[in-house]
Protein backbone atom coordinates (compact mmCIF):
# COMPACT_ATOMS: atom_id res chain seq x y z
CA UNK A 1 0.00 0.00 0.00
CA UNK A 2 1.33 3.08 -1.03
CA UNK A 3 1.22 6.31 1.65
CA UNK A 4 -1.95 7.53 1.29
CA UNK A 5 -3.81 4.80 3.09
CA UNK A 6 -6.84 3.86 4.97
CA UNK A 7 -5.21 5.15 8.58
CA UNK A 8 -3.64 8.26 6.84
CA UNK A 9 -6.77 9.63 5.36
CA UNK A 10 -8.64 8.76 8.86
CA UNK A 11 -6.08 11.01 10.39
CA UNK A 12 -6.73 13.56 7.86
CA UNK A 13 -10.68 13.06 8.69
CA UNK A 14 -9.87 13.34 12.68
CA UNK A 15 -7.93 16.25 12.60
CA UNK A 16 -10.64 18.48 10.33
CA UNK A 17 -12.60 17.19 12.74
CA UNK A 18 -10.91 18.83 15.97
CA UNK A 19 -10.23 21.88 13.62
CA UNK A 20 -13.98 22.51 12.94
CA UNK A 21 -14.98 21.83 16.78
CA UNK A 22 -11.78 23.98 17.69
CA UNK A 23 -12.99 26.66 15.33
CA UNK A 24 -16.71 26.21 15.91
CA UNK A 25 -17.63 29.19 17.57
CA UNK A 26 -15.54 31.22 14.92
CA UNK A 27 -17.34 29.72 11.73
CA UNK A 28 -20.68 30.36 13.60
CA UNK A 29 -19.75 34.15 14.12
CA UNK A 30 -18.52 34.45 10.48
CA UNK A 31 -22.25 33.07 10.07
CA UNK A 32 -23.87 35.20 11.76
CA UNK A 33 -22.13 38.44 10.26
CA UNK A 34 -23.73 37.35 6.73
CA UNK A 35 -25.61 33.90 6.87
CA UNK A 36 -27.76 32.01 9.83
CA UNK A 37 -25.40 31.77 12.51
CA UNK A 38 -25.21 28.09 12.29
CA UNK A 39 -22.10 26.86 10.45
CA UNK A 40 -19.71 26.17 13.27
CA UNK A 41 -22.67 24.42 14.73
CA UNK A 42 -23.22 22.28 11.71
CA UNK A 43 -19.73 21.25 10.74
CA UNK A 44 -18.79 19.96 14.25
CA UNK A 45 -22.16 18.10 14.34
CA UNK A 46 -21.25 16.38 11.19
CA UNK A 47 -17.50 15.50 11.55
CA UNK A 48 -17.91 14.57 15.01
CA UNK A 49 -20.98 12.39 13.94
CA UNK A 50 -18.24 11.27 11.03
CA UNK A 51 -15.42 10.57 13.11
CA UNK A 52 -17.99 8.47 15.19
CA UNK A 53 -18.84 6.32 12.44
CA UNK A 54 -15.56 5.67 11.58
CA UNK A 55 -14.86 3.96 15.10
CA UNK A 56 -18.21 2.48 15.30
CA UNK A 57 -16.80 0.24 11.71
CA UNK A 58 -13.64 0.63 10.93
CA UNK A 59 -13.58 1.27 6.96
CA UNK A 60 -12.01 -1.67 4.78
CA UNK A 61 -10.37 0.77 2.58
CA UNK A 62 -9.97 4.04 1.93
CA UNK A 63 -12.86 5.03 -0.41
CA UNK A 64 -14.79 3.10 2.41
CA UNK A 65 -13.30 5.81 5.06
CA UNK A 66 -14.55 8.55 2.40
CA UNK A 67 -17.90 7.19 1.90
CA UNK A 68 -18.52 7.10 5.25
CA UNK A 69 -17.54 10.14 5.94
CA UNK A 70 -20.04 11.93 2.93
CA UNK A 71 -22.55 9.58 4.20
CA UNK A 72 -22.58 11.08 7.27
CA UNK A 73 -22.15 14.44 6.63
CA UNK A 74 -25.31 14.00 4.21
CA UNK A 75 -27.34 12.04 6.91
CA UNK A 76 -26.65 14.33 9.90
CA UNK A 77 -26.01 17.69 8.96
CA UNK A 78 -28.21 19.52 6.47
CA UNK A 79 -28.33 22.79 5.54
CA UNK A 80 -25.98 23.75 2.91
CA UNK A 81 -22.60 22.19 4.15
CA UNK A 82 -24.63 18.39 4.29
CA UNK A 83 -24.81 18.45 0.57
CA UNK A 84 -21.98 19.73 -0.04
CA UNK A 85 -19.19 18.45 2.07
CA UNK A 86 -21.02 14.78 1.70
CA UNK A 87 -20.73 15.51 -1.99
CA UNK A 88 -17.31 16.71 -1.86
CA UNK A 89 -16.40 13.15 0.10
CA UNK A 90 -18.60 10.91 -1.96
CA UNK A 91 -16.66 12.18 -5.05
CA UNK A 92 -13.18 11.70 -3.98
CA UNK A 93 -14.02 8.40 -2.48
CA UNK A 94 -15.28 7.14 -6.24
CA UNK A 95 -12.45 8.84 -7.97
CA UNK A 96 -9.78 7.40 -5.20
CA UNK A 97 -7.39 5.11 -7.87
CA UNK A 98 -4.51 4.40 -5.70
CA UNK A 99 -2.80 6.09 -2.56
CA UNK A 100 -0.32 7.99 -4.96
CA UNK A 101 -0.13 11.89 -4.41
CA UNK A 102 -1.25 11.65 -8.18
CA UNK A 103 -4.36 9.91 -7.39
CA UNK A 104 -4.99 11.95 -3.80
CA UNK A 105 -5.27 14.87 -6.41
CA UNK A 106 -7.44 13.96 -9.07
CA UNK A 107 -9.71 12.34 -6.03
CA UNK A 108 -9.07 15.83 -4.74
CA UNK A 109 -10.54 17.62 -7.76
CA UNK A 110 -13.06 15.29 -8.28
CA UNK A 111 -14.25 16.35 -4.76
CA UNK A 112 -14.61 19.50 -5.98
CA UNK A 113 -16.34 19.93 -9.03
CA UNK A 114 -19.11 17.66 -7.25
CA UNK A 115 -19.22 20.74 -4.95
CA UNK A 116 -19.42 23.28 -8.29
CA UNK A 117 -22.49 20.54 -9.46
CA UNK A 118 -24.15 20.39 -6.76
CA UNK A 119 -23.71 24.30 -5.74
CA UNK A 120 -23.89 25.46 -8.86
CA UNK A 121 -21.33 28.13 -7.71
CA UNK A 122 -18.59 29.69 -9.57
CA UNK A 123 -15.55 31.55 -9.23
CA UNK A 124 -16.10 34.91 -7.04
CA UNK A 125 -20.09 34.08 -6.42
CA UNK A 126 -18.27 33.86 -2.37
CA UNK A 127 -18.31 30.82 -1.53
CA UNK A 128 -16.55 27.46 -0.58
CA UNK A 129 -15.78 27.17 -4.17
CA UNK A 130 -13.25 30.36 -3.80
CA UNK A 131 -10.85 28.45 -1.36
CA UNK A 132 -11.12 24.35 -3.19
CA UNK A 133 -10.79 25.76 -6.53
CA UNK A 134 -7.39 27.13 -6.17
CA UNK A 135 -6.46 24.45 -3.75
CA UNK A 136 -7.01 22.04 -5.97
CA UNK A 137 -5.58 23.68 -8.84
CA UNK A 138 -2.36 24.25 -6.65
CA UNK A 139 -2.34 20.55 -5.67
CA UNK A 140 -2.34 19.59 -9.55
CA UNK A 141 0.60 22.08 -10.35
CA UNK A 142 2.77 21.01 -7.53
CA UNK A 143 2.51 17.00 -7.99
CA UNK A 144 2.90 17.76 -11.63
CA UNK A 145 5.57 19.18 -10.90
CA UNK A 146 6.96 16.14 -8.90
CA UNK A 147 7.32 17.94 -5.66
CA UNK A 148 6.21 15.88 -2.40
CA UNK A 149 2.61 15.27 -1.17
CA UNK A 150 3.06 17.39 1.72
CA UNK A 151 4.69 20.20 0.38
CA UNK A 152 1.86 20.21 -2.95
CA UNK A 153 -0.58 20.02 0.02
CA UNK A 154 0.96 23.35 1.70
CA UNK A 155 1.06 25.14 -1.66
CA UNK A 156 -3.25 23.75 -2.03
CA UNK A 157 -3.79 25.32 1.73
CA UNK A 158 -2.13 28.51 0.94
CA UNK A 159 -3.61 28.93 -2.10
CA UNK A 160 -6.63 28.12 -0.49
CA UNK A 161 -6.22 30.77 2.62
CA UNK A 162 -5.65 33.38 -0.14
CA UNK A 163 -8.75 32.31 -2.15
CA UNK A 164 -10.81 32.98 0.51
CA UNK A 165 -9.33 36.34 1.77
CA UNK A 166 -9.66 37.36 -2.07
CA UNK A 167 -13.45 37.00 -2.22
CA UNK A 168 -13.82 38.78 1.52
CA UNK A 169 -14.65 42.10 -0.55
CA UNK A 170 -16.70 40.94 -2.56
CA UNK A 171 -20.37 40.67 -2.45
CA UNK A 172 -21.86 37.07 -2.21
CA UNK A 173 -23.82 35.72 -4.98
CA UNK A 174 -24.83 32.70 -3.51
CA UNK A 175 -26.50 31.01 -0.87
CA UNK A 176 -28.21 33.30 2.15
CA UNK A 177 -25.63 35.51 2.59
CA UNK A 178 -26.26 37.05 -1.19
CA UNK A 179 -29.66 38.30 0.51
CA UNK A 180 -27.20 40.95 2.07
CA UNK A 181 -26.10 42.33 -1.56
CA UNK A 182 -23.22 45.20 -0.59
CA UNK A 183 -23.87 44.36 3.05
CA UNK A 184 -22.21 40.79 2.29
CA UNK A 185 -18.63 42.78 0.86
CA UNK A 186 -16.29 42.96 3.61
CA UNK A 187 -17.00 39.58 5.99
CA UNK A 188 -15.42 36.12 5.72
CA UNK A 189 -17.13 33.55 3.88
CA UNK A 190 -17.95 30.63 6.53
CA UNK A 191 -17.83 28.24 3.87
CA UNK A 192 -14.51 29.28 2.36
CA UNK A 193 -12.95 29.60 6.17
CA UNK A 194 -14.40 25.69 6.97
CA UNK A 195 -12.89 24.64 3.36
CA UNK A 196 -9.61 25.98 4.33
CA UNK A 197 -9.38 24.02 7.67
CA UNK A 198 -10.34 21.14 5.11
CA UNK A 199 -7.20 21.32 3.13
CA UNK A 200 -4.69 23.07 6.29
CA UNK A 201 -5.85 19.73 8.11
CA UNK A 202 -4.65 17.50 4.71
CA UNK A 203 -1.46 19.55 4.71
CA UNK A 204 -0.43 19.13 8.88
CA UNK A 205 -0.95 15.18 8.64
CA UNK A 206 -0.27 13.88 5.21
CA UNK A 207 2.62 12.46 4.81
CA UNK A 208 5.54 13.75 2.38
CA UNK A 209 5.78 10.40 0.12
CA UNK B 1 -30.55 33.54 26.64
CA UNK B 2 -33.67 33.29 28.68
CA UNK B 3 -35.53 29.91 26.98
CA UNK B 4 -38.26 27.22 27.85
CA UNK B 5 -36.15 24.83 26.79
CA UNK B 6 -34.30 21.83 28.75
CA UNK B 7 -30.98 21.66 26.08
CA UNK B 8 -30.43 23.58 22.93
CA UNK B 9 -29.22 20.42 21.61
CA UNK B 10 -32.71 19.16 22.54
CA UNK B 11 -35.03 21.47 21.78
CA UNK B 12 -36.03 19.76 18.28
CA UNK B 13 -36.98 16.33 19.77
CA UNK B 14 -38.28 17.54 22.71
CA UNK B 15 -40.67 19.44 20.79
CA UNK B 16 -41.43 16.51 18.47
CA UNK B 17 -42.26 14.63 21.62
CA UNK B 18 -44.50 17.33 22.24
CA UNK B 19 -45.99 17.28 19.65
CA UNK B 20 -46.40 13.90 19.37
CA UNK B 21 -47.97 14.29 23.28
CA UNK B 22 -50.60 16.86 21.96
CA UNK B 23 -51.70 15.61 18.93
CA UNK B 24 -52.64 11.31 18.70
CA UNK B 25 -54.24 11.71 15.52
CA UNK B 26 -50.89 12.44 13.92
CA UNK B 27 -48.24 10.19 14.14
CA UNK B 28 -44.81 10.82 14.70
CA UNK B 29 -41.43 9.26 13.63
CA UNK B 30 -38.90 10.23 16.34
CA UNK B 31 -35.84 8.32 14.83
CA UNK B 32 -36.29 10.50 10.91
CA UNK B 33 -38.10 13.88 12.63
CA UNK B 34 -41.07 13.66 10.55
CA UNK B 35 -44.48 14.36 11.36
CA UNK B 36 -47.38 11.82 9.19
CA UNK B 37 -51.00 12.42 8.94
CA UNK B 38 -51.97 9.72 11.36
CA UNK B 39 -53.63 7.95 8.40
CA UNK B 40 -51.13 8.49 5.68
CA UNK B 41 -50.48 7.20 3.05
CA UNK B 42 -54.39 8.09 2.35
CA UNK B 43 -55.90 5.61 -1.00
CA UNK B 44 -55.70 7.49 -3.86
CA UNK B 45 -54.47 10.40 -2.88
CA UNK B 46 -51.31 12.48 -4.10
CA UNK B 47 -49.12 12.79 -0.88
CA UNK B 48 -47.96 16.34 0.09
CA UNK B 49 -44.71 16.38 2.09
CA UNK B 50 -43.17 19.88 2.94
CA UNK B 51 -40.08 20.46 5.36
CA UNK B 52 -37.46 22.65 6.80
CA UNK B 53 -35.85 24.04 9.42
CA UNK B 54 -37.11 24.03 12.61
CA UNK B 55 -38.00 27.73 14.51
CA UNK B 56 -40.76 28.53 11.84
CA UNK B 57 -43.71 26.73 14.08
CA UNK B 58 -46.43 25.81 12.94
CA UNK B 59 -44.82 25.76 9.91
CA UNK B 60 -44.36 23.05 8.67
CA UNK B 61 -45.36 20.13 11.52
CA UNK B 62 -48.24 22.32 12.55
CA UNK B 63 -49.86 21.90 8.85
CA UNK B 64 -49.72 18.05 8.52
CA UNK B 65 -53.69 16.94 8.64
CA UNK B 66 -56.67 16.34 6.46
CA UNK B 67 -56.86 18.70 3.65
CA UNK B 68 -53.30 19.69 4.00
CA UNK B 69 -49.73 18.21 4.36
CA UNK B 70 -49.43 14.60 4.89
CA UNK B 71 -45.85 14.90 6.34
CA UNK B 72 -43.60 17.68 7.63
CA UNK B 73 -39.94 16.92 7.85
CA UNK B 74 -38.36 18.90 11.01
CA UNK B 75 -34.70 20.13 10.25
CA UNK B 76 -32.26 21.78 13.28
CA UNK B 77 -33.28 24.83 13.57
CA UNK B 78 -33.10 27.02 10.51
CA UNK B 79 -31.26 24.40 9.06
CA UNK B 80 -32.65 22.19 5.91
CA UNK B 81 -33.66 18.49 7.28
CA UNK B 82 -31.19 15.95 5.36
CA UNK B 83 -32.29 13.74 2.86
CA UNK B 84 -32.99 10.86 4.59
CA UNK B 85 -36.03 12.56 6.28
CA UNK B 86 -37.24 13.21 3.09
CA UNK B 87 -37.40 9.87 1.97
CA UNK B 88 -38.70 8.66 4.73
CA UNK B 89 -41.73 10.76 4.56
CA UNK B 90 -42.07 9.99 0.70
CA UNK B 91 -41.82 6.54 1.07
CA UNK B 92 -44.19 6.72 4.03
CA UNK B 93 -47.17 9.02 2.16
CA UNK B 94 -46.93 7.69 -1.20
CA UNK B 95 -50.26 5.86 -1.83
CA UNK B 96 -49.64 5.28 -5.71
CA UNK B 97 -50.66 8.70 -6.96
CA UNK B 98 -47.01 10.09 -6.43
CA UNK B 99 -45.78 12.81 -4.20
CA UNK B 100 -45.79 16.57 -4.21
CA UNK B 101 -42.52 18.06 -2.89
CA UNK B 102 -43.11 21.83 -1.48
CA UNK B 103 -40.12 23.55 -0.70
CA UNK B 104 -38.82 26.64 0.09
CA UNK B 105 -36.59 28.96 -1.74
CA UNK B 106 -33.40 28.31 0.39
CA UNK B 107 -30.08 27.01 -0.84
CA UNK B 108 -29.82 23.87 1.62
CA UNK B 109 -33.45 22.66 1.25
CA UNK B 110 -33.61 23.08 -2.76
CA UNK B 111 -30.09 20.57 -2.62
CA UNK B 112 -31.75 18.54 0.16
CA UNK B 113 -34.44 17.96 -1.40
CA UNK B 114 -33.09 17.38 -5.08
CA UNK B 115 -30.57 14.95 -3.21
CA UNK B 116 -34.01 13.09 -1.56
CA UNK B 117 -35.86 13.07 -5.24
CA UNK B 118 -32.76 11.15 -6.87
CA UNK B 119 -32.68 8.57 -3.71
CA UNK B 120 -36.44 7.86 -4.13
CA UNK B 121 -35.96 7.70 -7.86
CA UNK B 122 -33.02 5.06 -7.18
CA UNK B 123 -34.70 3.13 -4.62
CA UNK B 124 -38.45 2.95 -5.90
CA UNK B 125 -40.97 3.95 -8.85
CA UNK B 126 -42.24 6.90 -6.34
CA UNK B 127 -43.16 9.76 -8.76
CA UNK B 128 -42.14 12.76 -7.05
CA UNK B 129 -42.53 16.27 -8.22
CA UNK B 130 -41.10 19.51 -6.23
CA UNK B 131 -42.73 23.04 -6.89
CA UNK B 132 -40.33 25.82 -4.87
CA UNK B 133 -41.82 28.67 -3.18
CA UNK B 134 -40.43 32.16 -4.03
CA UNK B 135 -42.53 34.66 -2.88
CA UNK B 136 -40.24 37.72 -1.02
CA UNK B 137 -40.07 40.69 -2.94
CA UNK B 138 -37.62 42.09 -0.36
CA UNK B 139 -34.84 39.93 -2.70
CA UNK B 140 -34.31 42.79 -5.73
CA UNK B 141 -31.77 41.10 -7.24
CA UNK B 142 -32.56 37.34 -7.97
CA UNK B 143 -29.94 36.81 -11.23
CA UNK B 144 -26.74 37.70 -8.30
CA UNK B 145 -28.31 35.85 -5.17
CA UNK B 146 -29.95 32.78 -4.56
CA UNK B 147 -33.26 34.55 -5.94
CA UNK B 148 -36.21 35.51 -3.68
CA UNK B 149 -37.02 33.50 -0.78
CA UNK B 150 -40.64 31.45 0.07
CA UNK B 151 -41.87 33.05 2.62
CA UNK B 152 -46.09 33.52 3.48
CA UNK B 153 -46.94 32.12 0.39
CA UNK B 154 -45.98 28.59 1.09
CA UNK B 155 -48.47 28.26 3.82
CA UNK B 156 -50.88 29.41 1.07
CA UNK B 157 -49.74 26.55 -1.00
CA UNK B 158 -50.08 23.85 1.78
CA UNK B 159 -53.43 25.06 2.33
CA UNK B 160 -54.65 24.90 -1.67
CA UNK B 161 -52.45 22.57 -3.14
CA UNK B 162 -53.88 20.02 -0.06
CA UNK B 163 -57.31 20.99 -0.83
CA UNK B 164 -56.68 19.78 -4.46
CA UNK B 165 -54.61 16.55 -3.21
CA UNK B 166 -57.59 16.04 -0.73
CA UNK B 167 -60.42 16.01 -3.71
CA UNK B 168 -58.37 12.99 -5.49
CA UNK B 169 -57.09 15.17 -8.58
CA UNK B 170 -53.80 13.71 -9.90
CA UNK B 171 -50.63 14.70 -9.42
CA UNK B 172 -49.84 16.98 -12.17
CA UNK B 173 -52.86 19.07 -11.16
CA UNK B 174 -51.71 19.29 -7.70
CA UNK B 175 -48.49 20.59 -8.80
CA UNK B 176 -50.12 22.97 -11.23
CA UNK B 177 -52.37 24.10 -8.31
CA UNK B 178 -49.11 24.85 -6.08
CA UNK B 179 -47.32 26.76 -9.15
CA UNK B 180 -50.10 29.41 -9.90
CA UNK B 181 -50.15 29.57 -6.31
CA UNK B 182 -46.33 30.68 -5.69
CA UNK B 183 -46.73 32.73 -9.10
CA UNK B 184 -49.72 34.91 -8.14
CA UNK B 185 -48.40 35.19 -4.54
CA UNK B 186 -46.09 38.22 -3.17
CA UNK B 187 -44.61 38.49 0.51
CA UNK B 188 -42.46 41.12 2.36
CA UNK B 189 -41.21 41.42 5.95
CA UNK B 190 -40.20 43.14 8.36
CA UNK B 191 -38.60 42.62 12.02
CA UNK B 192 -38.61 45.08 14.95
CA UNK B 193 -36.06 42.80 17.36
CA UNK B 194 -33.94 39.68 16.67
CA UNK B 195 -34.45 36.08 17.36
CA UNK B 196 -32.14 33.55 19.11
CA UNK B 197 -30.83 30.54 18.15
CA UNK B 198 -30.93 28.03 20.97
CA UNK B 199 -27.33 26.58 19.94
CA UNK B 200 -26.02 30.09 19.26
CA UNK B 201 -27.27 31.49 22.56
CA UNK B 202 -27.14 35.19 21.36
CA UNK B 203 -29.55 37.10 19.00
CA UNK B 204 -28.78 36.67 15.46
CA UNK B 205 -28.32 40.44 14.80
CA UNK B 206 -28.25 43.65 16.35
CA UNK B 207 -31.32 45.58 15.71
CA UNK B 208 -30.69 49.08 17.99
CA UNK B 209 -33.81 50.49 19.68
CA UNK B 210 -35.28 52.82 17.27
CA UNK B 211 -34.33 50.98 14.48
CA UNK B 212 -36.47 48.07 12.41
CA UNK B 213 -35.28 45.73 9.63
CA UNK B 214 -37.55 46.60 6.33
CA UNK B 215 -37.54 43.04 4.15
CA UNK B 216 -36.39 40.77 6.41
CA UNK B 217 -36.04 37.18 6.04
CA UNK B 218 -38.05 33.88 8.59
CA UNK B 219 -34.11 33.70 9.44
CA UNK B 220 -32.91 36.72 10.31
CA UNK B 221 -31.42 37.42 7.51
CA UNK B 222 -31.02 40.91 6.77
CA UNK B 223 -34.00 42.56 4.61
CA UNK B 224 -33.64 45.74 2.29
CA UNK B 225 -32.81 48.58 4.69
CA UNK B 226 -32.92 50.07 8.27
CA UNK B 227 -35.26 52.37 8.92
CA UNK B 228 -36.43 54.50 12.38
CA UNK B 229 -39.43 52.47 13.93
CA UNK B 230 -42.50 53.85 12.58
CA UNK B 231 -46.21 53.96 13.53
CA UNK B 232 -48.45 50.46 11.92
CA UNK B 233 -49.63 52.85 8.94
CA UNK B 234 -46.62 53.70 7.80
CA UNK B 235 -45.50 49.75 8.46
CA UNK B 236 -48.03 48.79 6.48
CA UNK B 237 -47.60 50.85 3.44
CA UNK B 238 -43.86 50.04 3.39
CA UNK B 239 -44.80 46.77 3.34
CA UNK B 240 -47.16 46.94 0.90
CA UNK B 241 -45.34 49.26 -1.71
CA UNK B 242 -42.88 46.67 -3.06
CA UNK B 243 -45.70 43.77 -2.91
CA UNK B 244 -48.15 46.08 -4.82
CA UNK B 245 -45.27 47.13 -7.65
CA UNK B 246 -44.18 43.84 -8.55
CA UNK B 247 -47.82 42.46 -9.72
CA UNK B 248 -50.97 43.43 -10.28
CA UNK B 249 -53.44 42.77 -7.72
CA UNK B 250 -56.21 44.94 -8.92
CA UNK B 251 -59.46 43.68 -10.65
CA UNK B 252 -60.59 39.83 -10.90
CA UNK B 253 -61.93 37.70 -7.90
CA UNK B 254 -59.34 39.85 -5.67
CA UNK B 255 -56.67 38.84 -2.99
CA UNK B 256 -56.74 36.64 -0.07
CA UNK B 257 -54.57 38.97 2.37
CA UNK B 258 -52.32 37.14 5.09
CA UNK B 259 -51.02 39.18 7.66
CA UNK B 260 -48.21 36.75 9.55
CA UNK B 261 -46.52 37.30 12.54
CA UNK B 262 -43.16 36.80 12.93
CA UNK B 263 -43.38 34.48 16.62
CA UNK B 264 -43.03 37.88 19.18
CA UNK B 265 -45.66 39.95 18.19
CA UNK B 266 -48.99 39.84 19.62
CA UNK B 267 -51.96 39.05 17.74
CA UNK B 268 -53.29 42.50 19.10
CA UNK B 269 -50.84 43.86 16.79
CA UNK B 270 -51.19 41.83 13.93
CA UNK B 271 -54.73 43.13 14.06
CA UNK B 272 -53.59 46.48 14.05
CA UNK B 273 -51.42 45.86 11.52
CA UNK B 274 -54.37 44.15 8.93
CA UNK B 275 -56.70 46.93 9.66
CA UNK B 276 -54.11 49.65 8.53
CA UNK B 277 -53.09 46.60 5.39
CA UNK B 278 -57.35 46.55 4.63
CA UNK B 279 -56.96 50.75 3.89
CA UNK B 280 -53.63 50.55 1.61
CA UNK B 281 -55.20 47.99 -0.09
CA UNK B 282 -58.79 49.86 -0.69
CA UNK B 283 -57.21 53.11 -1.64
CA UNK B 284 -55.21 50.56 -4.14
CA UNK B 285 -58.23 49.35 -5.67
CA UNK B 286 -57.83 45.99 -4.44
CA UNK B 287 -60.37 43.57 -2.96
CA UNK B 288 -59.93 41.31 -0.30
CA UNK B 289 -61.56 38.45 -1.38
CA UNK B 290 -60.33 35.81 2.15
CA UNK B 291 -57.99 36.88 5.25
CA UNK B 292 -55.73 35.13 7.67
CA UNK B 293 -54.16 36.81 10.24
CA UNK B 294 -52.14 35.28 12.86
CA UNK B 295 -48.64 33.49 13.34
CA UNK B 296 -48.21 30.96 10.97
CA UNK B 297 -44.68 30.81 9.57
CA UNK B 298 -42.35 32.74 12.65
CA UNK B 299 -38.79 33.35 13.08
CA UNK B 300 -38.61 31.83 16.50
CA UNK B 301 -39.05 34.87 19.07
CA UNK B 302 -38.54 37.22 16.24
CA UNK B 303 -40.97 40.48 16.89
CA UNK B 304 -42.09 41.87 13.30
CA UNK B 305 -44.95 40.38 10.80
CA UNK B 306 -45.22 40.16 6.92
CA UNK B 307 -47.79 40.57 5.17
CA UNK B 308 -48.68 38.11 1.74
CA UNK B 309 -50.80 38.70 -1.00
CA UNK B 310 -52.23 35.68 -3.15
CA UNK B 311 -54.12 36.97 -6.13
CA UNK B 312 -57.06 34.34 -6.17
CA UNK B 313 -60.40 32.99 -8.45
CA UNK B 314 -63.37 31.18 -7.66
CA UNK B 315 -61.27 27.60 -7.49
CA UNK B 316 -58.72 29.07 -5.28
CA UNK B 317 -61.19 30.55 -2.96
CA UNK B 318 -63.47 27.00 -3.08
CA UNK B 319 -59.91 25.31 -2.40
CA UNK B 320 -59.30 27.72 0.19
CA UNK B 321 -63.18 27.22 2.21
CA UNK B 322 -62.57 23.51 2.26
CA UNK B 323 -62.09 21.48 4.93
CA UNK B 324 -58.84 21.55 6.66
CA UNK B 325 -58.31 19.31 10.28
CA UNK B 326 -53.95 20.64 10.96
CA UNK B 327 -52.81 21.55 14.82
CA UNK B 328 -52.89 25.10 13.41
CA UNK B 329 -55.48 25.42 10.51
CA UNK B 330 -59.11 24.18 11.23
CA UNK B 331 -62.08 24.66 9.95
CA UNK B 332 -65.17 23.36 8.36
CA UNK B 333 -64.90 19.93 9.86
Amino acid sequence: MAALDTDALGTWVREYARAVTEHREELTELDSAIGDADHGTNMHRGMTAAVAALDATPPADAAALLKTVAMTMISKVGGTSGPLYGTFFLRMSGALDDGSPAAFAAAFRAGVDGVVARGKAELEDKTMVDALLPAADALTAAVEAGQELDAALRAAADAAATGRDSVTPLVARKGRASYLGERSAGHVDPGAASAVLLVEAAATTLPGS
Amino acid sequence: MKKLINDPADVVDDALRGMAAAHPELRIDAEHRVVFRGDAPVAGKVGLVSGGGSGHEPLHGGFVGLGMLDAACAGEVFTSPVPDQMVAATQGVDAGAGVLHIVKNYTGDVMNFEMAAELVAAESGTEVVAVVTDDDVAVQDSLYTAGRRGVGVTVLVEKLAGAAAEEGRPLAEVAEVARRVNGQGRSMGMALTSCTVPSAGKPTFDLPAGEMELGVGIHGEPGRRRVPVAPAREVAEMLLEPVLADLDFTGGDGVLAFVNGMGGTPLLELYVVYAEVQAVLAKAGVTVARSLVGSYMTSLEMAGCSVTLLKVDDELIRLWDAPVRTPALRWGV
